[in-house]
């Protein structure tokens, strides 16, 4: 398949970018998306240029390091799969793909297509983790579980962080994925412990950093490519009230 | 007013929010007195329940917490959107081809729409019941009843009328699902009944009081 790419090249975070087009011949409708874009790149580098940066690692939908946003939709046309997953049969020759970073205040562009999303580990490391000393590990079934509840946690659990919820959301929120890193803690015993003082700091490190406020246009959920539920915000809003209204919270130790 | 951009975020979806709810419930009991206008009988009931309704003192009282809820859901509504906009300061060059819900897309568009809407709103009815704005000729200002008629029967205003209670419609469509969902009142279980809770509410009330302008159109 013959096609065209208009695809958004930027130096670097300070450089003004613009969209720069490619034509791309012979495509193998059963190749990957980034095998499209590494034939792309070598021929650019043939020519002597440079190659489009863009983000991926695993290259098999389990890392989250993949992004893009492909003709408005984040990890492309296809529902719950990354980029990476994304095969060239989604497309038709003769198709024009409009590939652009994710666009949002806290994803500083870094170069082309690639965007900073570190700040989604600051919010991890705002209270994404449960504190416990180390020492041998527990028996297995030591906390029984319920098994929805642990279904759940899992369902929260396999958000992979790449941040498709934040390019897909209107207002740039992130609150599904801080919805679910709260929840998939919050489900379990513990997790639980500390869950009302967690949603405070990981909600406050989130609003620091300049995502925006989810207005449940659910367009987060439709773009997942793990599929996780709005539900977890609801449950991160309800583990935020009790956090406002009388949940115990845990003190910070005293050695006297 | 600094301070209220130092709210969390979800303190200030979450008052937003469950101003919304009071607002939208009480657009139900507002609905109730209006459909009195089309007892056919001249009013009475009508002049009654808006006797009731203006002199009452609790209902005075009331009338305070319910412009203090229109300020705060509005206020809150501004502040949140402001948020928004400054969190993508660059957009995308494709728009958006996510499948959402429509209307949740639009709410500060409807919300401004429903604002203009109260603002002739209350020049046609509360202004003049506080004399700030002088009655139509012949009509004391205390006559609802009066009021109504000489607005309704003119074609333009109800026109008017009617298009706003199909914004107001857009605007509940979301509102009240998305209201449960902020205060986290949600569960898989429900979620669909929420939704189909929030559709026919906002039908009832855009519905019910586009019934009013019509009536008075064609019936009375
Ligand atoms: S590269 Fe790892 S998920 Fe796409």
């Amino acid at each position: 398949m013959d096609l065209t790419l208009k695809i958004w090249r930027q130096k670097n975070s300070s450089a003004k970018g613009k969209f720069e087009t490619y034509k791309v011949n012979d495509v193998s409708p059963d190749s990957s998306f980034f095998e499209m874009l590494d034939t792309l790149n070598q021929q650019i580098i043939e020519t002597g240029n440079d190659p489009v940066a863009f983000d991926h690692d695993c290259r098999e939908g389990i890392c989250g390091t993949c992004s893009l946003y492909i003709n408005g939709r984040p990890h492309g046309p296809k529902r719950g799969i990354t980029t990476c997953q994304l095969h060239m049969r989604s497309f038709k020759t003769g198709d024009t793909i409009v590939i652009e970073p994710w666009r949002a205040k806290p994803f500083p562009i870094v170069k082309d297509l690639l965007v900073d999303r570190s700040a989604l580990d600051l919010i991890i490391q705002a209270g994404g983790y449960v504190s416990v000393n180390t020492g041998g590990i527990p028996d297995a079934n030591s906390i029984p579980v319920q098994k929805q509840k642990a279904d759940l946690a899992m369902d929260a659990a396999s958000c992979i962080g790449c941040g498709a919820c934040v390019a897909a959301c209107a207002n740039a929120s992130a609150m599904l994925f801080v919805g679910a890193k709260v929840s998939q803690l919050a489900l379990l015993p513990q997790g639980k412990v500390e869950a009302a003082d967690r949603v405070e700091k990981m909600v406050a490190m989130m609003d620091m950093l300049g995502f925006g406020n989810c207005s449940n246009t659910y367009a987060c959920e439709a773009e997942c490519p793990k599929e996780v539920k709005v539900t977890n915000i609801a449950r991160m809003n309800r583990w935020f009230i009790r956090s406002k209204v009388g949940a115990e919270k845990p003190e910070a130790a005293t050695y006297d | 007013m600094s301070t209220l951009f130092k709210y969390s975020s979800i303190t200030k979806k979450i008052i937003m929010g469950a101003f919304g709810l009071f607002l939208a419930l009480f657009l139900l009991v507002h609905l109730t007195i209006n459909l009195l206008l089309l007892s056919g009988d001249g009013g009475k009931m009508f002049s009654a329940a808006s006797e009731f309704m203006t002199t009452n003192v609790l209902i005075k009282i009331f009338e305070y917490v319910l412009f203090g809820g229109f300020f705060i859901h509005i206020l809150f509504g501004v502040i949140v959107t402001l948020k928004n906009w400054a969190s993508r300061p660059v957009g995308y060059y494709t728009s958006n081809k996510s499948h959402t819900s429509f209307f949740s897309k639009y709410m500060f568009h409807t919300g401004v729409i429903i604002f203009i809407f109260l603002l002739l709103h209350f020049m046609h009815f509360f202004f003049i019941k506080t004399g700030w704005v002088q009655p139509p000729a012949g009509i004391e200002k205390h006559d609802f009843y009066g009021l109504a008629v000489a607005l309704f029967t003119h074609k333009i205003y109800s026109l008017i009328y009617i298009a706003f209670f199909v914004f107001l419609g857009f605007h509940l469509n979301h509102s009240i699902q998305s209201g449960f969902q902020t205060l986290g009142l949600n569960h898989n279980k429900y979620n669909s009944a929420i939704k189909i809770v929030s559709l026919v509410y906002s039908v009832i009330v855009a519905g019910g009081f586009s019934l009013i302008p019509l009536y008075f159109m064609f019936i009375f």
